[in-house]
């Protein structure tokens, strides 16, 4: 064996080496959170270094952008890059398994849940704002002495017409996406049957809808007005016509008061005693009378503050007021707090007590985000698409291995040698590179099986014909290799041109199929050029300068 | 050995007058259809909602829409996806998605509570759900546009350093065709348009080119070897020549796209068509139009001279030069 063949075994060796190292399952250490307790332990697994994309594995994507609906926002991009800390904040708690959260562009966050499906709890949570605050229920009836201003300005402004808001609704029971009441902006929905309900008056438009509630500031109102009233408050007119120094929310929770249900509305000082910003730690609670519950401890100037408001405010009552709602019913304030406290969550369910927990520990958002794009895939899904993939990998290889095998005979074989080491290299390169398997990847692979052997296909032609023009068996594959170069070049570059576009351009899944392609493209030319010769040069030298070939 | 289509003489190039008609036949009608009606697009162009779901037993269709109706989802449609119980909703009403971006509730989270009400929670399971707001969905619209085009433009500037001019503008020619081709294909088929479709497109146009390009690689080289020949038997002679190497290719590569196209599921199965009919194209195309075109080209601009002309393929701009046909073929041995 000549020193050339034997380097040229060497450095494929090295390469199989190399790749099989590349692709060897290895323990990694994963983050997990237990759903039912919501502690944090770390697993170790051992698997493959191929990265599933979500539409292999399952999971969510999620794109926000700065909502600026509701306010303008100056400098979008630093006020992503601030809503990028929380959303990590929260998305590391959250205790997903290699989370993605990056910001995209300028004004972008992407978010990649692996292996979570539950849509609505994951939007929620990256989406809800967060922001905690503490009022005193108003104790001096100004909503009361305000009414008869506020019918006024209903009525100024068109008492039945709520059509002409034409809104609709966030009608989410979850605590995390509530809306607010005292901000305009926020679109409520308009029920038909509203107009109704307004014509019948006999009061106010705006008071005949309230009734005063059990304690200083709380009003209740039918379920069924809520939309109305909520078109009212959002009339500029009605919200000039509010009392001065006062906030109005609406509360969480419904009260069974008889056969309709009821909720209830609080006018708060609009000043809070002290916002979440003071918040150190929320953890979720189960007590067997209040129910689930969110207990929070303030750092020291907080607790500060919150006992020395507190102090003054002893026998009035406090609205926990998240995201423009209240939670529960406001408590009254025995004698002065210090550090800690606590949320009733009432009815709500233990996961969004967790999830409320969750947001007040990771902080809140600085800006309003809405979500611009989302996608979850169910687990199944996923394997059914792995599966699918690997089928019409097997059925294509098969394809092509037996027309190879049935056209070029021997050189054939050799041809199939390469392109099991080819699909090696593919693998090996795509797990080095740490790409993303996706689904179109797997097509690209498929694909590219059969691309792959363009290049053989090339090579033996040109022996053959060289055979044909009467050279040596030799020569012929000297010059077979040396004539196809340039086709071979040519063909790849055109490919990798439009690879490349496709990588610049394309998002998740599409980029995947790009990677593949390059990866394949890069391994092929080593695979089909450097290792099909080798193996022409051993069968060359084993055979002592054969006459004929089998091609 | 096994030769397909050995040493052939096949006079293709006689026949371009037939296939310059039989292919307008077919690209012509199908643009105008898109004049006409345009192509579906995916959501992720139109912005919209798209859900996929598994009964447990195979649901009415009509119970489904009217359902969905109720429900307030106006115009969702419902497609069998795969198996019977495999179905696609895609709600593309401009107006509600206005809304959802606004805060409104998910139009997905309806679709779900409706099916919830109408068949039960245990009826059926959400495999998949994807939401795309109209500003996405244009950005991609633009993005795929620009794609295309750049893709389009830099194997132009590939050809231009490669080819002589000549050469480039035929293989141009011959692509631009390809994708008009694959456009009226969509549209006779009625495939969505989709990111997977766009990459099945830009695919195509580089299968497609590097199949003009090994011809004219061919072409390139005998033009050299015989410059006695005229260039239509050059031409014919290139074909013919690199036909067994098309068939092989052709068949490897419509193996594993047809194993993708009946095996690899639902999502793949519209990349596999546009490819499957990419290869055909692509083929039809490195034989039918860019030769042709060739010789057009020379016959209204002939070379200033015969000899001096081939020569100008710049073969020297390579940086393989050693691998080179031709003259190389003889001394290297």
């Amino acid at each position: 064996m000549n020193s050339n063949i034997r380097n040229r075994l060497l450095i494929i060796l090295a390469l199989v080496a190399a790749s099989v190292w590349a692709l060897w399952p290895r323990t990694v250490t994963l983050r997990e959170r237990n759903a039912a307790t919501g502690a944090f332990h770390d697993t170790t697994r051992t698997r493959v270094p191929l990265k599933k994309g979500l539409d292999l594995q399952g999971g969510m994507y999620l794109a926000l952008e700065v909502d600026d609906s509701k306010q303008a926002v100056a400098d979008k991009s630093e006020a992503i890059d601030r809503a990028l800390k929380v959303v990590r904040n929260r998305i590391d708690e959250f205790g997903v398994s290699e989370p993605v959260v990056q910001k995209v562009g300028n004004d972008r966050i992407v978010v990649e849940l692996p292996g979570i499906d539950d849509r609505s709890r994951a939007e929620a949570l990256v989406q809800s704002s967060a922001y905690l605050q503490f009022q005193i229920t108003d104790k001096t009836q100004a909503l009361d002495k305000a009414l008869a201003r506020i019918d006024a300005a209903v009525r100024q402004g068109g008492g039945a017409t709520v059509a002409a808001g034409a809104k609709d609704t966030t009608k989410s029971a979850s605590p995390l996406n509530l809306f607010s009441a005292a901000d305009s902006g926020k679109a409520k929905k308009d029920s038909t049957g509203a107009d109704t309900t307004v014509v019948a008056a006999t009061g106010g438009p705006f008071s005949k809808l309230i009734q005063p509630g059990q304690m200083p500031g709380e009003y209740i109102v039918a379920k069924n007005d809520v939309p109305t009233l909520q078109s009212y408050l959002d009339r500029k007119e009605v919200q000039a016509a509010l009392p001065p120094g006062k906030a109005v929310h609406w509360g969480s929770e419904d009260l069974d008061l008889g056969n309709v249900p009821y909720t209830t509305l609080y006018v708060v000082d609009a000043r809070p005693i002290i916002t979440g910003e003071y918040l150190t730690d929320a953890k979720p609670q189960t007590d067997p009378t209040e129910g689930n519950l969110v207990s929070f401890k303030l750092n020291q100037e907080g607790g500060r503050r919150f006992r020395m408001e507190t102090g003054k405010h002893v026998g009035d009552y406090m609205a926990i007021v998240l995201d423009g709602r209240v939670m529960g019913r406001p408590p009254v304030i025995q004698s002065a707090i210090g550090t800690s406290g606590q949320i009733t969550m009432g009815r709500s369910t233990l996961q969004r007590t967790q999830d409320l927990a969750l947001v007040l520990r990771a902080g809140a958002l600085p800006v309003p985000l809405k979500v611009v794009e989302s996608r979850s895939i169910g687990p199944s899904l996923g394997q059914d698409s792995i599966r699918d993939g690997i089928h019409a990998g097997i059925a294509g290889v098969t394809l092509v291995v037996l027309i190879m095998l049935i056209y070029y005979r021997f050189s054939g074989l050799l041809a199939v040698g390469g392109l099991l080491l080819y699909l090696l290299f593919t693998l090996a390169l795509l797990a080095g590179l740490e790409a993303t398997l996706t689904l179109p990847g797997l097509a690209g692979l498929v694909l590219s099986i059969g691309i792959a052997l363009d290049a053989n296909v090339l090579i033996f032609e040109r022996i053959r014909e060289e055979m044909v023009h009467g050279k040596t068996v030799r020569a012929s594959i000297d010059e077979g290799f040396k004539h196809a170069m340039s086709a071979i070049i040519d063909s790849n570059v055109s490919t990798m041109l439009t690879a490349l576009v496709l990588f610049e351009v394309g998002t998740g899944p599409v980029k995947g199929f790009a990677v593949t392609l390059m990866a394949g493209i890069a391994a092929s030319m080593v695979s089909s050029i450097f290792v099909v010769r080798t193996f022409f040069l051993l069968w060359l030298n084993r055979t002592r300068g054969a006459q004929t070939l089998s091609i | 050995m096994l030769r397909i289509l050995h040493d052939t003489k096949i006079d293709f190039i006689r026949l371009w007058k037939v296939t310059t008609v039989v292919t307008l036949l077919f690209i012509i009608p199908g643009l105008l259809f898109l004049g006409v009606s345009g192509y579906k697009y995916s959501i992720e162009f139109t912005g919209g909602t798209l859900m996929q779901v598994r009964f447990a037993k195979a649901p009415n269709v009509a119970d489904v829409r009217s359902t969905l109706d109720n429900a307030g989802i106006k115009g969702a449609e419902i497609a069998q996806f795969g198996t019977d119980l495999d179905y696609v909703i895609r709600a593309q009403d401009p107006r509600s998605i206005a809304q959802q971006t606004r805060g409104a509730e998910s139009v997905a989270g309806k679709i779900e509570a409706a099916l919830t009400t109408k068949f039960g929670q245990s009826a059926y399971t959400v495999q998949r759900t994807e939401t795309v707001g109209p500003k996405v969905g244009g950005e991609l619209r633009t993005k795929a546009l620009y794609a295309i085009l750049i893709s389009f433009l830099a194997t132009l500037a590939y050809l231009a350093w490669r080819f002589e001019w000549r050469f480039g503008v035929a293989a141009v020619v011959a692509t631009a065709h390809d994708i008009l081709a694959t456009l009226a294909f969509i549209k006779y088929t009625e495939l969505e348009i989709s990111l997977v479709v766009v990459g099945g497109i830009l695919t195509m146009i580089g299968y497609s080119l590097n199949d003009t390009i090994i011809i004219f690689d061919r072409v390139r080289e005998n033009l050299r070897k015989r410059q006695k020949v005229t260039l239509y038997d050059t031409l014919n002679r290139s074909v013919n020549e690199t036909l067994p190497r098309s068939v092989l290719t052709h068949a490897t590569v419509f193996a594993t796209l047809l194993a993708l196209a009946l095996l690899g599921g639902e999502v793949l199965r519209p990349f596999a068509l546009v490819m499957l009919f990419g290869v055909v194209t692509g083929t039809f195309s490195s034989i039918y139009v860019a030769p042709p075109l060739l010789l057009y080209i020379e016959r209204r601009w002939p070379r200033a001279s015969e000899s001096g002309a081939t020569s100008r393929a710049r073969t020297s701009a390579s940086p393989r030069s050693g691998s080179r046909p031709a003259a190389a073929s003889t001394t290297s041995r």
